[in-house]
């Protein structure tokens, strides 16, 4: 290819390209609508909230170390783990993701300027954070925090069963944060699809990019639907309403359809940003291109849509739900999940491999996430389900989920950071880092499937006596302090790598577009912008002879790049 | 198709070696016996799928890793190993759902029943009426009660709630079913061993959900007639509360009074 | 816009297709209604999309083989600076206060949120900051 990069005609709003002179500290922080700045927010809160989160869980796992322990009460027990979910979810896990990750790098992936709603942006990040105040505030009221786990099933949410502000001020907290979300659905819809660099297709985006898509698309379908659920609960609860109290002729069973409805869809708006994030730093740590571009954007969109049909199989011991429909669309969706890491493999496949610390987070993440995985699909089998729901396997099941989406967060940061601040994080610590994280994740998780199959229940403060629970919930806890010692490592590597360490616009050789410019990006992003003919524009400008191609063709044999 | 699948494992056990347990338990019903093979089906498909996954990850992060800085061959696709990857594992979860199918089908089969119990869960404790003997078991909090059943015979079991959701969670019958107020959830068991077995709630329902244990005690129908029969003569549930619960909570309060929505 | 406008009605046939089959198998009418509801979430937006995607030209970012030439010019607004996202969120903030504390909390929250809204959008008019 002769000429890749066309004259540099800047692609950006008419008036400018420089920096302007405007608010600066904490004025400038309150009024910003710069989507790098409000990620960077995002990033900082929602990992806060992770620390807080955190903290509850070590409390949890310290009283769970022994059998009738005394280190809180039941009423406090309560609380704890309620809010641990509930701040794990809805204030780090969510945001962290769709707050953090997707606004400073969707736009950069495109060729935009910024985010198609850029005041709208703000008030995102500015929801979310009142929100979760709000949230966290019921530690403060009479009565505590709310207290009914993170799920809040009816009737015992309800003002008989859970009087007091606590549970008020959980649910006010997420009407704030649901509506945070769905603003960011709406701004990052529009976003990708009108906001992309000439000759930047569809089929041209980074992976990221497109499972952001899809995830924006189930935040806006799922989202109002969890939104709607809180209103009618706090109307049961202070306007005398029954929709679901058997008393006043409700459904208490509604309450999990509509939570449900939105619970499910929400797990995978949590996933598929950080498959999103792993997807890309294996082909950049592999120097090879995604392997199966097409079937993973097919496999997304499948997991997407599927995503929506199987809430029940979260209700299989209700005995009210159809079992088979919700067992087959559950059991399929482990069909695209599988496509993906073949995907995955595959790309690393006779690749040279790097094994840098976003690298082996990203592995981490596929280890972690092919245990969590496959004791999903046992979940699928609503008999299986009958002796597992409600006990320590669940409980495993979905943390190893969660934490192999923690390493592939922890990846996104290691990989994008520099790019986003423009410093690199010491690759030192971040290892050991690494393996303080992956090892305890292994060490936290694996007791507890032992746990549940020997029939160790959720949600209890202590355990009897005579059983041999007491081993295994002591490995879990040393598990949960080494993901503790993990996380004190990341602050002290952010600490000791304060700008100390500049980056450069292209530290990894990275291929997609937001390598293209500098770390960090100028006001609007970009000052060129590259010819784009491919999903890899960064490296068909770097590296214009290595064109990806199909399986089986060696290079120099096809003139014309396969896409 | 339970034959089909079932007949490998039949096959292994016959020739000496044991299938493994992989962590479960057989339990003591006939419907725990066949989930409980459901699962070691399931986990010999994990085990074998898990395997190949992680064999592949750790050969490609040990012969793949970098020598110098040259540059791969840049394969970006393989059309016929990905639609492999897709149509493989249809057919693989095809059959762990048709397996599943048959298993629940049997499960929630109705037999005929030989015994009906009607339990009631309450915050937070457990109430099992045996209609028609007029004999109820009643306990909460620290009393443990106990639900007396006879080996070999089909029981019903009619549960309900009278207030929150809570679960009846048996963990050797490898079954639990939520208790709903206003609903009536319906299932049969046949025991085939005798025993005590620990049980208890499994869905979160306030304040003392830790403490809301019961037991299973399973024993033959001559004892399960006499104990009928000296509760039947104890009369009111006052009676019959302190003569069960003998043995004190297994687990240790750290409140023994039952109050609802205090700190 | 023919893919984004294929993603969206994809999906939205997928649901179609699945809340016919729940509705008639499922008999439960809060599923039935919710999956019929992303049904329509994704049509009506779908089908807006194909409709133009066949009465407009090509842009720039559709062409496989555009170049950065032309996709010069003004894309978009983009407010910089603003107070407004900010007032608006602190004005929500005191309405669900309200909802928890008392009907008095909503003095400031609608206050500060119509203020944001008249403020925000004189600003939009104006042209904001850049």
């Amino acid at each position: 290819m002769t000429d890749v990069l066309d004259p540099p005609i800047v692609a950006q709003p008419a008036d400018h390209g420089q920096e302007h002179d405007g608010p600066t500290g904490i004025l400038k922080w309150l009024t910003t609508t710069d989507h790098k700045i409000i990620g960077m927010s995002y990033t900082v809160t929602s990992v806060i909230m992770m620390v807080i989160g955190g903290a509850f869980a070590e409390i949890i796992r310290a009283q769970l170390t022994s059998p009738s322990n005394n280190l809180v009460s039941l009423a406090q027990y309560n609380e704890l783990f309620t809010m641990h979910g509930s701040v794990m979810i809805y204030l780090f896990a969510g945001p962290f993701a769709f707050g953090g990750l997707a606004n400073m790098i969707v736009p950069i992936q495109i060729g935009a300027p910024d985010m198609a709603f850029p005041r709208l942006n703000a008030l995102s990040y500015w929801l979310y954070l009142t929100g979760s105040i709000t949230m966290l505030s019921g530690f403060f009221v009479a009565g505590g925090a709310a207290n009914f786990g993170w799920v809040a099933y009816a009737p015992l949410s309800n003002s008989i069963n859970t009087p007091g502000a606590g549970a008020d001020l959980w649910i006010g907290g997420l009407l704030l944060t649901g509506f945070s979300a769905i603003f960011t659905g709406v701004n990052l819809t529009a976003t990708i699809f009108y906001l992309r660099a000439p000759g930047m297709t569809m089929f041209r985006m980074p992976i990221f990019t497109w499972n952001m898509l899809v995830t924006a698309i189930l935040i806006l379908l799922a989202f109002p639907v969890l939104t709607a659920g809180l209103i009618m609960l706090y109307c049961d609860r202070h306007f005398g309403t029954h929709i679901f109290s058997v008393q006043g002729g409700g459904v208490p069973v509604l309450w999990q359809h509509i939570f449900w409805f939105w619970g499910h869809p929400e797990v995978y708006i949590l996933a598929l940003p950080f498959f999103g994030v792993v997807t890309e730093i294996i082909p950049v740590f592999s120097r090879k291109p995604v392997f199966g571009y097409k079937g993973m954007i097919f496999a997304t969109m499948t997991i997407g849509a599927l995503s929506l049909g199987v809430w029940a199989h979260h209700m299989f011991t209700t005995g009210v739900v159809l079992l088979p429909f919700f067992s087959i669309m559950s059991f399929l969706i482990a069909v695209p999940t599988g496509i993906k890491f073949f995907n995955w493999i595959g790309t690393m496949w006779r690749g040279e491999i790097w094994l840098s610390t976003a690298m082996l987070m990203a592995i981490g993440f596929l280890f972690t996430f092919l245990v969590g995985g496959i004791t999903g699909i046992y979940l699928a089998s609503p008999p299986i389900d009958f002796f597992t729901h409600d006990t320590y396997f669940v409980v495993a099941h979905f943390h190893s989920i969660v934490m192999a989406l923690v390493l592939g967060g922890m990846g996104g940061l290691y990989y994008w950071g520099p790019k986003i601040t423009g410093y690199l994080l010491n690759e030192t610590i971040g290892k050991i880092q690494f393996w303080f994280l992956f090892i305890g994740i292994q060490v936290f998780t694996l007791p507890m499937y032992l746990l549940g199959l020997r029939g160790m229940p959720r949600r209890v403060a202590g355990y009897p006596l005579h059983t041999s629970w007491e081993a295994l919930n002591q490995l879990a806890t040393v598990g949960a302090v080494l993901i503790g010692v993990s996380t004190v490592l990341f602050v002290v590597n952010i600490g000791y790598s304060w700008k100390k360490y500049p980056a450069g616009d292209n530290p990894w050789d990275g291929h997609t577009l937001e390598w293209f410019t500098t770390s960090p990006p100028p006001h609007h992003n970009f000052y060129r912008l590259p010819r784009i003919r491919s999903e890899r524009p960064t490296w068909d400008y770097n590296h214009p002879d290595r064109p990806a191609k199909a399986h089986g063709h060696h290079d120099n044999q096809d003139e014309v790049p396969v896409v | 198709m339970r034959r089909v699948v079932a007949l490998p494992i039949a096959a292994l056990a016959l020739a000496g070696c044991t299938v493994p347990t992989f962590g479960a338990a057989p339990g003591v019903t006939t419907s725990s016996r066949s989930v409980f093979h459901l699962w070691q089906g399931f986990s010999i498909g994990a085990a074998i799928v898990g395997s190949l996954v992680v064999v592949l990850i750790l050969w490609t992060v040990i012969f793949h890793r970098r020598q110098g800085d040259n540059i791969p061959e840049q394969t970006q696709y393989h059309i016929p190993l990905e639609l492999t990857y897709v149509i493989v594992p249809i057919f693989m979860v095809i059959g762990l759902f048709a397996w599943t199918m048959v298993v629940e089908n049997r499960e929630v089969a109705n037999p005929n029943t030989d015994v009906t119990i009607n339990v009631n869960a309450f915050q937070w404790g457990w109430k099992f009426t045996y209609p028609g003997q007029n004999v109820v078991v009643i306990g909460q909090t620290t009393e443990d009660p106990e639900m007396v059943m006879p080996v070999d015979e089909n029981v019903h079991i009619n549960l309900t709630s009278s207030d929150v959701i809570h679960s009846f969670y048996v963990h050797d019958f490898n079954f639990s079913r939520l208790a709903l107020p206003g609903v009536l959830n319906q299932f049969t068991f046949r025991a085939v061993n005798t025993g005590t077995y620990q049980s208890q709630c499994s869905e979160i329902c306030g304040l003392y959900h830790t403490l809301m244990v019961f037991r299973v005690k399973v024993v033959t129908r001559s004892q399960y007639e006499a104990w009928l029969a000296s509760r039947a003569n104890a009369g009111v549930a006052q009676a019959s509360r302190s003569a069960t619960n003998q043995q004190t909570s297994s687990i240790v309060p750290t409140k023994p009074t039952k109050s609802k929505g205090d700190n | 816009m023919r893919v984004e406008a294929r993603i969206l009605l994809s999906l939205g046939s997928f649901f179609g297709f699945m809340s016919a089959l729940y509705w008639f198998w499922g008999h439960e009418n809060a599923g039935g209604v919710m999956i019929f509801a992303a049904m329509l979430l994704c049509f009506v937006p779908g089908s807006y999309y194909f409709w133009w995607s066949r009465h407009m030209k090509e842009r720039p970012e559709d062409d496989p083989n555009a170049t950065q030439a032309q996709g010069a010019g003004v894309i978009g607004a983009f407010p910089g600076t603003s107070i407004w996202p900010f007032t608006l969120a602190m004005g929500a903030f005191f309405v669900v206060l309200a909802l928890v504390f008392g009907i008095w909390f909503l003095v400031p929250g609608f206050g500060l949120a119509a203020w944001a809204l008249f403020g925000g959008t004189a600003e939009g008019r104006r042209g904001g900051t850049h």
